[in-house]
This record gives C-alpha cells, structure tokens and sequence, in this order.
C-alpha cells in the first residue's frame, strides 16, 4: 500500500465514493428496470453547466451541480415524453454542454477545470460536502425504501399500480430526483460523462445474474462499491483519470454479466421425461 | 456603417484562420444537410447522437499519436457505424443499455487517452480541441481532406437517394418493391458516419449532434418536401456556422478577460434559436 491512499485527505474521498456507489447502485436499479438509460444520461449532462457556471463564480461545486440536475428533474417532469423528446432534448442537451464549455473559457483553468468535470477527480471531494452528501445519500435510500412497492409496481405493471391508488406521476418525479441526487454525489468524483455509467453498468449486470430485486440491488450495490474502490485506488496509483476506470469496470461487469445470462439459460442435456419443461426459461 | 463596422471587425476577412474556418464551416455544413435530414425522418437521431459520443476516442487517439484529428475521428465513426449496423440487425431488447455501457467505455477511454497525451507532449486544450473543438484551429493542410470526405458523404447520399427516401418514409414498401435494402442502408450508415466526424472536427465530438440534425430539424418544420428540406437545412447550416465564427472573432473584444468566447458554443446556441424559431413559424403557419 502506497502511504498517502488512506491519509487525511483522502478519506473524504474514500466515505463520498462508497456512498455514492450504493446509493448509485439502489438507484440504478430502477433506472434500468423503468429503461430509463435516457433521464439517467441527460441529468448529468445538463448538471455539467452547474458545475462550470459554480467554477466560474466561485460557488460550491455540489451546490452547482444539484441545483441543475433539479432544473433537469423539473424540466423532464415537466416537458418530457410528450412525443419527438428526441431531436429537441439533444439539442437543449448539446446547447448546455455548450454553455458550460463557455463558463469553463471564461473562467481561468479551462483546461483543468472541463477535464476534470467531465471525467472526474477523485481529490474533489472535500470535507465540507462530507456532510451534505450524506444526508442526501440517506434522504435517496430512505426514498428508495418508502417506494420500493410503487416503484416496482409502476415499473411493472402501471395498469395494476394505478388501480391501486399510485400516482405514477408522483412516483415518477421522486424517482428522478433520487436520479438528481445520485448524479449530485457523484458527477465531481466520476465526471459528467460517466455518472451514467455508474448508474447502469452494476445494475445492468445485476439483473442478468438474478431475478429477484432486493437481490438484484443489493448485487448491483456491491458490484458498485468494487468498481468506485478498485477505480479510486487505480486512479490514485497511476494518476490516470478515475474515468477511465469506471467506464472500462461498468464495460466489463456488463460483458461478465451477459456471458453468467447465457450459462444461466444454457441448454442442459435433458432426460426424454423432462423435455416437457424444458423450454420454460 | 459603424454597426457594420462593429459587427465585422477590421482584419475578419483578410484573416487566414477566419477564411479556412468558413471554407470548413460551410463544407460541414452542406454535407449535414441532407445526410441530417434523412436522420431526422428515419428517427436515428440518437445513432447520430452515439456515434458523436463515441468519434471521442478515435479524436483523442489521433492526437496522442499526432495524427490528424479528422483521420480519428473518421475511422472511430466508421467502426461506431460497421458495429450498429452488425448488432442493429437483431434489435434485441435493452439495446439502449448495450449503447449506454459501450458509450461509457468509450469516453472512459478517451479520459485515458487525453490524459496520456496532456502528459507526454505537454501539450494542454487537448480534451477541449477534441470533445468541444476548435473550428480556428483546423490547418489549412486538413481543408483538402474535409472536402473530399465531405464529397464522398454527398455522392453515397446521391446514389441511394430515392430508395433511401423511400425506405425512410415507407420501409415496407421500400422492401416490397426487393431494393437491396442491406446495400441501401449501409451506404446511408457511411455517409451518416462521414457527417459525424466533419461535423466533430468542426463544433467537436459531444457537441457535433448539434450541426448535424439541428437545421435538418428546424428545415423539416419549414418545408415539406425533401429536396426543399435540405435547401433549408444546409442554409440553417452555414448561416449558423458562418454567424458562429464572426461573432467568435468579434468576441475577443468582449468581457471579461479579452480572450474570445468558444465558436462551437454560439454555433450550438444560433442552431437551437433556429430551431425553436421554425418550430413558432410552422406552428403558426398550421394554425393560420
């Protein structure tokens, strides 16, 4: 062990990463049972231009970065999925990226500044946000728990939900703000491009691996909290972007993932009397 | 006068950067608009969108090796095509998952390879050249080969034209009437591909979604027949680019430090008003 992994300093980092994976990982969970890859993109990309404009003026980075990625709750609650999202939400999308590479050009470390916005920095975590992030880390797992029955019948069987008295509309919106707060936590540390994958590869494995939920997430959490972990420690040895590794981890965990489904619903050998049941799964 | 004056700033048109920046631009430009407008009616908006994403790590890759950006960001945008169109066939279920893990280990890897090239030839701006471009910084030695690329999208464009109209309308009748729809398809892909990377080179890799369907968008609301689409379009197009660059140039008188303001960010921004702009002129003209 390098001395200087565990210091002072870098346990801030260490408590906000391993937050941030299991909460991510909860979170994740519904994001790719709802098949909601595309709110779980766009949150963090409109959240990069808080991030900038908080950089430009000297404002905490957290309070940026949550601060948009409710205006992008509130936004995709309010204007989303009513018909062709696509064209006009990528060029919104695209137009605030731009505006924050505009904040980032004005202000004085351009270069630094977007690198690290965009792919993460394991050493932006300071302890101030200690606190913050993990009230909200409690407030999403306790939003998560409360729900966890309307937002498995909603994601489900909507038909079946409503006519139990759920809102889906209510539910939706705290859905996307547990995905709000997730990207919030992690966009300084893994970066704006890769909080996605954060948020879907751990989970997208889970669910080849297992059918039941509170399996499936508690799978996702752990596969989480090895990818933020093992990237941190990578990052902090070879000084490579932190980006680099969550990306390649989520990559890989979903190549591991598909390859367990495919063992899982392989073709066994089967006695003539059993051939009836075979083709179940 | 003086308004013209202030808006065209002494030395615009007599600058070299400027001149191959709207020689680029336009080119960029004429060759989004009809491969952006074919995008846009088939709904593949978000291939485009993916590709742009993924063309990151071919960018960052040519930079570490020091070749030209445009050649990486051409050869990652043809891999991006060649692999949709081997795993599109099947569309399985959760294919938007698939593009998300796969665009995560993309840009992850472009982090790496933009790290790697900040550090071994201490050159910084890097990763902002590649994933928000530098439409000024393009030499004058790429112009032959964004011209030929961009000659190359428009012919394969102009050879499938009526069956790829038709199969973007009508897909069942395009394969009723036997078309080699394969053969179709996959000379649209390549030209879709070609689009992205100009588009990349110019406005950069996350930002070329922009260029590449936004005048497409705004012209579909404007015009309802194809060829008058794209006339729309590529007008949307290098109005924009060209609008992006003078007041790039003029910007470096603006606050608040005097260096220029990003060329990609107004061109990005002029797209969006464009399109918000058709979008209140088509609703008009329906209701009237």
């Amino acid at each position: 062990m390098p001395s200087g992994l565990f210091s002072g300093f870098m346990v801030s980092t260490w408590l906000q990463g391993s937050i941030m994976a299991v909460v991510a990982g909860a979170v994740g969970f519904f994001v790719v049972l709802r098949g909601s890859s595309f709110e779980a993109h766009a949150i963090p990309q409109g959240a990069f231009t808080g991030a900038a404009g908080a950089a430009l003026i000297g404002a905490n980075t957290l309070l940026g970065v949550g601060t948009f990625s409710l205006l992008g709750v509130v936004a995709i609650a309010r204007w989303g999925r009513r018909g062709q999202h696509d064209v006009v939400t990528a060029l919104w999308l695209v137009t605030l990226l731009g505006i924050g590479s505009l904040f980032l050009s004005l202000s004085t470390e351009y270069a630094d500044q977007t690198f690290s916005l965009l792919f993460g920095e394991p050493l932006a975590v300071s302890s101030s946000d200690l606190l913050p992030t993990a009230l909200l880390g409690a407030g999403c797992i306790t939003v998560v728990i409360v729900l966890f029955r309307p937002l498995m019948l909603s994601s489900i069987a909507p038909e079946l939900a409503s006519a139990r008295g759920i809102r889906p509309a209510r539910v939706e919106v705290l859905f996307l703000l547990a995905v709000g707060v997730v990207t919030t936590m992690a966009l300084p540390v893994v970066g704006a491009l890769l909080v996605f994958s954060l948020m879907i590869g751990p989970p997208a494995t889970a669910r080849f691996v297992t059918d039941r939920p509170v399996r499936a997430m508690a799978i996702s959490g752990v596969l989480g909290l090895v990818t933020v972990w093992v990237s941190i420690t990578a990052s902090f040895w070879s000084n490579w972007p932190i980006g680099f590794f969550v990306g390649t981890f989520a990559f890989v965990w979903y190549v591991m993932g598909r390859c367990v489904a495919r063992w899982r619903t392989r073709p066994r050998p089967v006695a003539p009397l059993e051939l009836a049941g075979a083709g179940s799964r | 006068m003086s308004v013209l004056h202030a808006i065209f700033q002494p030395g615009l048109f007599s600058n070299s950067s400027v001149q191959d920046a709207a020689v680029l631009g336009a080119v960029v430009a004429l060759v989004c608009a009809p491969v952006g407008v074919f995008t846009v009616v088939r709904g593949q908006s978000f291939a485009g969108h993916a590709f742009a994403d993924v063309t990151a790590t071919g960018g960052s890759a040519a930079f570490l090796l020091g070749v030209s950006p445009l050649l990486g960001f051409v050869v990652m945008a043809l891999a991006g095509a060649s692999a949709t169109e081997l795993l599109g066939a099947e569309r399985q279920r959760g294919r938007d998952l698939v593009t998300g893990v796969v665009l995560g280990a993309g840009l992850g890897l472009s982090a790496l390879l933009l790290y790697l090239t900040t550090t071994t030839q201490s050159t910084t701006g890097a990763a902002v050249t590649v994933l928000f471009g530098s439409i000024f910084a393009v030499s004058t030695s790429t112009l032959p080969l964004v011209i030929g690329f961009g000659a190359s999208a428009l012919f394969l464009v102009g050879l499938v034209y009526r069956p790829l109209l038709l199969s973007s309308i009508n897909p069942d009748l395009a394969s009723a009437q036997g078309l080699g729809r394969r053969v179709v398809g996959l000379a649209y892909m390549v030209a879709l591909a070609l689009s992205v990377a100009l588009s990349a080179l110019t406005i950069g890799a996350i930002l070329s979604t922009a260029l590449l369907i936004g005048p497409a968008a705004a012209a579909l609301r404007l015009a309802k027949s194809p060829g008058r689409a794209i006339a729309w379009a590529a007008l949307i197009g290098v109005a924009a680019t060209w609008a992006g660059i003078v007041l790039a140039y003029d910007s470096y008188n603006w606050p608040p430090a005097q260096q220029g303001w990003p060329v990609s960010f107004f061109v990005v921004s002029l797209v969006l008003a464009a399109y918000l702009l058709a979008q209140l002129t088509g609703r008009r003209a329906r209701r009237a």
